[in-house]
């Protein structure tokens, strides 16, 4: 019947819709990149983005996790308290001399365990997220210091081989193996999000919540998943960061939930849930990556440009995905 | 084709929430192969029995047989396993996601684990092209019309083996070209064996369509009658019970001169207004005591009109003048500044505010237009209020409890009396009789006739043509976004003539001034 | 018999009843563990103990929460308030630093307007950034937050202002009437904003633009207006309790002025029985949340653990009163009579067929 009039307007105008908040922090990462290479001739060396990796690695799997509770439309504050809970009790467990192997099994399950309870009584007793999460960021944070209230140093054998081992070319450039292992979280998450029914389901309910019930789809299941996943994450990320740090410390990574929520949204993932991807929290972590590492080498700058810029990048991003109007809602 | 076995039997169900008895011993049989219409007056049980059938809610007493099994499903999904489907009133797809994946969401057909894409979009055209769509799959559900948006919700509810479709209002929100897609659809799958539940609110569908009728009213089962044996208007006898009288004792308060009114000066006049995506521009005018009733499918622009004469939207084309006075309506508050009031037709989003009390909602608009440094008095808000309460017979009459707690009749007159206590000299009311019962919609048709009568102008939608036409002076038909007619409400005018225009969209019919 | 049965539901049913329930809990543990905790004595004409400490501690909370209640009514958030803080005392220590006679009352004053004025632009950002814009409030803020740190450091030039000021010292630590300067400022804030809200219809206003904007909109309300409104409204509080921040210490520290104050506000005004959804606000409710934080604080230093450990009694008393409040768990409990718990994962199905029984 009138089944050409249905359709609006040609594909070639709609499809890039969805990529073009990630277009656009993939151009201004290269703008940013290149007003480093034509400032100061060290940045054009590429061990300075080997650097951004290595120093950024744990913030990237941590805000992977994120993008996962972000895609549902749920937030979670509790990652930055869990990263250090997990440093902190594998130093702590280290220094009590529990073997290495045990120690960081123990210390990959308390994240995803904390992360299944905010789950649980995010999706049960319909609590906001924000409030259950702030609760754990409590909990994780005062664990810390009721382990130890100093930091506690890490001599491992295995931590130590992790934290030096170098992986690098004849040049002299390298990597670390956090960097590797941070890439390998990034590429399964990619993978889990676009061709696992769970990846689906994660943007189905994060495009509308009371469909994705009607459709049968296991919203319960998948909301506590997301919680877990970014409770293992953020346990990754904290065993990364003991790796880079060889140590325990009870007020390290406190406000990284801030840099990776704004990771996330640099990212172009839609903060009401339902659009996004990991290639653009990747690319988020890095434009922070890059900010930072362009003020270290500016040198006249002060640290506290670096949070007034990312403000003001979070501002323009937001700007901008409200502009394009990604709002399904 | 009736005369096998059924393939869904329901017996004996009953269901209640808290202080509501929802079900009660209700019987429903579906054949394979027929279309069933299911009808009722809103709050009769039909939106119940279906979420009970699919397992959304759990029964208290009676037996699902599906086939030859007696089943209890625990929800929508695996309902759908066991082949029975539910297409909703409102379109329930993921708006973010591609049309391909709404379709196959929850069962992607996959290979260890990850979902093959490539099968998913080639099944989704197949299946798309046995209803006649050829859209593009990986484009996002949200960038097609409502219309589109539903027969995906039925290709992803035919997709399953089904044996069961149930249709929850599906035609609400298309165009008659649209409806008529559908009915082909219905036909098509009715013939390959699918036994069709369809729920509706439009009659001619129904008797369009439907082989055999189940009536429910009050929550108890009326009777199951075959189609060609029910005439319309025992039909809607039995859907209202003996309360129709009710309704029929204003039809002598109506058709008043409307000449008379016409002598004097108009209180709204609207020349060319319009709105771009919303509805084409029209002109209308309105006199004190005057009611005009504005008739349409839902859909056509009723409510784009309403809320372009409230200024809730802002025309980007032509001119108002209120009390002669020219000046254009941008936003509520110059409307009621005018003297304009507005219940909207969607209770729940824009009208109630749920955690306010009764007194408060009601008092808001007027407090509103006094602005916050001026409290109403305590003493003249009891005075209000109660008199309100009085005069529309609130239940419960207490003023200080939360209006989320009323019943939607109730509800709407709180809103009522909202815009009684500003005392505007236009009220629009749009929908103002949905979803609530027939007391309530008795009370709400006086009170517009007691209206008009004392002078004030009354802008009436309803999707109900008869009510419509009981309580105006002139009815302006809306089709296709579009003010097709201007009819006035003499004695040459009935639903059927109403029903042509909006059928035809003919412009002869416009009013002779 | 079912007179005092229909009471006590009354009473339980009260809004406040499980926060004063709470507050109580805590005092009489304190006093039970140190006896003397409730003692108050004079001391230079001035009162000393520790619920006079907790009610001088509480009181920037107070403020913010003050602030804090009006924006999560209209459904809103407001994550910058700590930056807001340090901003403003930030502002106000600079300028004191700089003048020639830190003591001079008028300095004082001009360096509090500077400040304040500041805020209040800060806050208007905020309220534009929501109510004009239209962005979820709780990223809109989230840019202020994130970038407020930075901008205070930056006016500190990155260092920790020190002054030595009389009167700028007054707000956080003076006297008035035998009872710290610090309980008046909030409290005659508390009564502001009470008189403000529930003798005008500005409360409900805001309520009603919380629990239904659109409607409200139709209603005739200047929604915008009044979501803009509260948004300068608690950046206003969060300089006040700025000042008394850095009054305490007689120092700016861009870094740490406030930090994490919006978190205790937010949940100062949960415990209080207003819903992060919006609509209804009980400005009685927050201030007992703020309290009841600063009791924690206290009873915790008290006992001898260390502030960060405190967080961990936090999280307890953060489910808690949530699922208290949570009208799901009060369902659950309910429905399975008294003592036994709910299970942790019950699937939603055994909840639905569950309700008919």
């Amino acid at each position: 019947m009138t089944t050409t009039s249905l359709t609006t307007g040609p594909s070639w105008a709609r499809l890039p819709r969805r990529h073009v908040p990630v277009l656009v922090t993939l151009a201004l990462l290269l703008v940013m990149y290149g007003i480093g290479v034509s400032q100061y001739r060290a940045f054009s060396n590429i061990q300075v983005i080997f650097n951004v990796f290595i120093d950024n690695g744990f913030l990237l799997v941590v805000a992977v996790g994120m993008t996962f509770v972000i895609l549902t439309g749920g937030i979670d504050l509790s990652v930055g308290s869990v990263v250090a809970m997990t440093a902190m009790v594998s130093a702590w467990l280290l220094q009590s001399g529990l073997p290495a192997l045990v120690v960081l099994v123990i210390a990959l399950l308390i994240g995803p365990t904390l992360g299944f309870l905010m789950g649980c009584a995010i999706h049960f007793f319909d609590l906001q997220p924000f409030i259950v999460t702030l609760a754990g960021m409590f909990f994780a944070r005062g664990m810390c210091t009721f382990i130890s209230d100093a930091s506690i140093p890490i001599t491992d054998g295995f931590w130590t081989t992790m934290s030096q081992y170098r992986i690098g070319d004849p040049r002299g450039n390298f990597v670390s193996i956090s960097v590797l292992i941070a890439f390998a979280v990034v590429l399964v998450a990619a993978y889990v999000l676009s061709y696992t029914r769970l990846g689906r389901n994660v943007y189905a309910i994060g495009g509308n919540p009371q469909s994705a019930l009607l459709m049968g789809l296991p919203v319960a299941r998948t909301r506590i998943a997301v919680y877990t996943i970014s409770g293992l994450c953020s346990a990754i990320g904290g065993i990364l960061l003991s790796f880079y740090t060889l140590s325990g410390a009870p007020l390290i990574a406190v406000g990284m939930e801030l840099d990776v929520i704004a990771a996330v949204v640099i990212g172009g993932t839609v903060l009401t849930g339902g659009s996004g991807y990991i290639f653009g929290t990747v690319l988020g972590v890095l434009v922070l990556g890059v900010i930072q590492t362009l003020i270290t080498f500016d040198g006249s700058l002060n640290s506290w440009w670096t949070k007034i810029v990312i403000g003001g990048l979070l501002f323009a991003f937001i700007l901008f995905q409200r502009l394009i109007g990604i709002r399904y809602k | 084709m009736t005369d096998s076995r059924p393939v869904l039997t329901m017996t004996g169900i009953s269901k209640s929430f808290p202080g509501v008895r929802a079900l009660h011993n209700v019987d429903f049989r579906l054949f394979p192969g027929e279309v069933h219409a299911l009808m009722g007056e809103n709050g009769a049980g039909k939106s119940t029995l279906i979420k009970v059938l699919t397992g959304v809610y759990g029964i208290d007493e009676g037996t699902i047989t599906l086939g030859e099994e007696q089943v209890a499903f625990n929800g929508p999904m695996q309902a759908s396993a066991a082949g029975v489907s539910t297409v909703y009133q409102e379109v329930n797809l993921c708006p973010n996601l591609s049309v391909a994946e709404n379709i196959f969401i929850g069962r992607e057909p996959r290979r260890f684990g990850a979902v093959r894409w490539g099968e998913v979009r080639r099944r989704a055209r197949q299946l798309l092209a046995r209803l006649d769509l050829d859209i593009d799959v990986t484009a996002p559900v949200a960038s097609y019309s409502l219309a589109v948006q539903q027969m995906v919700a039925i290709a992803r509810a035919i997709d399953v083996q089904a044996r069961v479709l149930i249709l929850d209002e599906p035609t609400s929100s298309l165009d008659a070209g649209e409806v008529e897609q559908l009915f082909r659809i219905m036909r098509q799958l009715r013939d390959e064996g699918i036994a069709i539940l369809f729920v509706t609110h439009f009659l001619d569908q129904v008797y369009g369509m439907a082989d055999r009728i189940t009536v429910l009213r009050n929550g108890t089962l009326v009777g199951e009658y075959p189609t060609a044996e029910l005439p319309q208007l025992a039909l809607v006898e039995k859907m209202i019970g003996k309360e129709l009288d009710v309704l029929e004792g204003i039809e002598e308060h109506s058709r008043r001169d409307l000449a008379a009114l016409e002598g004097g000066t108009p209180f709204m006049e609207v020349s060319q207004l319009g709105r771009k995506g919303a509805v084409a521009p029209f002109s209308l005018t309105i006199h004190a005591g005057e009611v005009v009733g504005l008739a349409g499918l839902l859909g056509s622009g009723r409510t784009e009109v309403a809320r372009l004469f409230f200024g809730a939207d802002r025309a980007d084309r032509g001119e108002v003048a209120v009390s002669g006075k020219p000046g254009g309506l941008r936003n509520p508050v110059q409307a009621i500044e005018r003297g304009i009031g507005f219940c909207s037709e969607n209770r729940r989003a824009e009208g109630i505010i749920p955690d306010l009390t009764v007194r408060e909602n009601m008092i808001l608009a007027m407090q509103a237009s006094r602005g916050w440094l001026r409290p109403i008095p305590r003493r003249r808000q009891d005075e209000l209020v109660e008199q309100y309460i009085k005069a529309l017979s609130i239940r419960p009459a207490n003023p200080d409890v939360p209006v989320r707690n009323l019943s939607g009749g109730n509800q709407q007159k709180v809103l009522l009396a909202r815009w009684l206590i500003t005392e505007p000299r236009l009220l629009i009311l749009d929908e103002p009789t949905r979803g609530i019962d027939v007391g309530a919609k008795a009370e709400i048709q006086k009170l517009v006739v007691q209206l008009s009568d004392g002078g004030m102008a009354v802008l009436f939608i309803s999707a109900e043509l008869e009510e419509v036409l009981r309580l105006s002076h002139k009815v302006a038909v809306m089709r296709d976004r579009e003010m097709v007619a201007q009819l006035n409400n003499d004695d040459t005018v009935n639903a059927d003539r109403v029903m042509q225009t909006i059928a035809s969209g003919s412009q002869r019919e416009e009013a002779d001034k | 018999m079912n007179n005092a049965k229909d009471r006590y539901r009354t009473i339980l049913g009260h809004r406040l009843f499980w926060p004063v329930a709470v507050l109580v809990v805590m005092l009489l543990a304190n006093t039970i563990y140190r006896p003397g905790f409730l003692s108050i004595e004079v001391n230079n004409g001035h009162l000393y103990g520790t619920p006079i400490d907790i009610l001088r501690l509480s009181a920037p909370l107070i403020l913010v929460a003050l602030g804090m209640t009006l924006v999560i009514s209209t459904g809103g958030i407001d994550l910058s308030v700590g930056s807001t803080c340090a901003i403003s005392g930030a502002i106000a220590c600079l300028y004191i630093s700089q003048a020639p006679d830190q003591n001079n009352l008028v300095t004082v004053f001009t360096a509090l307007a500077m400040a304040l004025g500041v805020a209040l632009v800060l806050g208007a950002w905020n309220g534009v950034l929501v109510s004009v814009i239209g962005i979820q409030p709780i990223i809109a803020t989230l840019i202020l937050m994130v970038a407020g740190r930075g901008l205070a450091q930056l006016v500190a030039e990155g260092q920790i202002i020190t002054i030595n000021s009389g009167p700028f010292r007054a707000i956080g630590l003076g006297h008035f009437l035998t009872l710290p300067l610090a309980i008046f400022i909030a409290l005659g804030a508390a009564l502001l904003v009470a008189a403000l809200t529930r003798r005008t219809a500005l409360g409900m206003i805001v309520e009603s633009v919380g629990g239904n904007r659109e409607a409200s909109r139709l209603a005739g309300i200047r929604s915008a207006r009044i979501v803009f409104l509260v948004y300068v409204v608690s950046a206003a509080c969060a300089a006040v309790a700025g000042f008394m921040m850095t009054a305490n210490v007689s120092s700016a520290d861009g870094n740490n002025t406030g930090l994490w104050v919006e978190l205790d506000a937010i949940l100062a005004v949960v415990i209080g029985g207003t819903s992060l959804a919006g609509g209804r606000f009980y400005l009685s409710g927050s201030i007992l949340g703020a309290l009841i934080i600063q009791t924690l604080t206290t009873t915790v230093y008290a006992m001898n653990i260390s502030p960060q450990t405190a967080l961990l009694f936090k999280a307890v008393v953060v489910i808690a009163v949530c699922l208290i409040q949570a009208p799901a768990f009060r369902a659950k409990f309910r429905r399975r009579g008294r003592g036994t718990p709910p299970p942790a994962t019950p699937s939603p199905q055994q909840q639905k067929q569950e309700v008919p029984a």
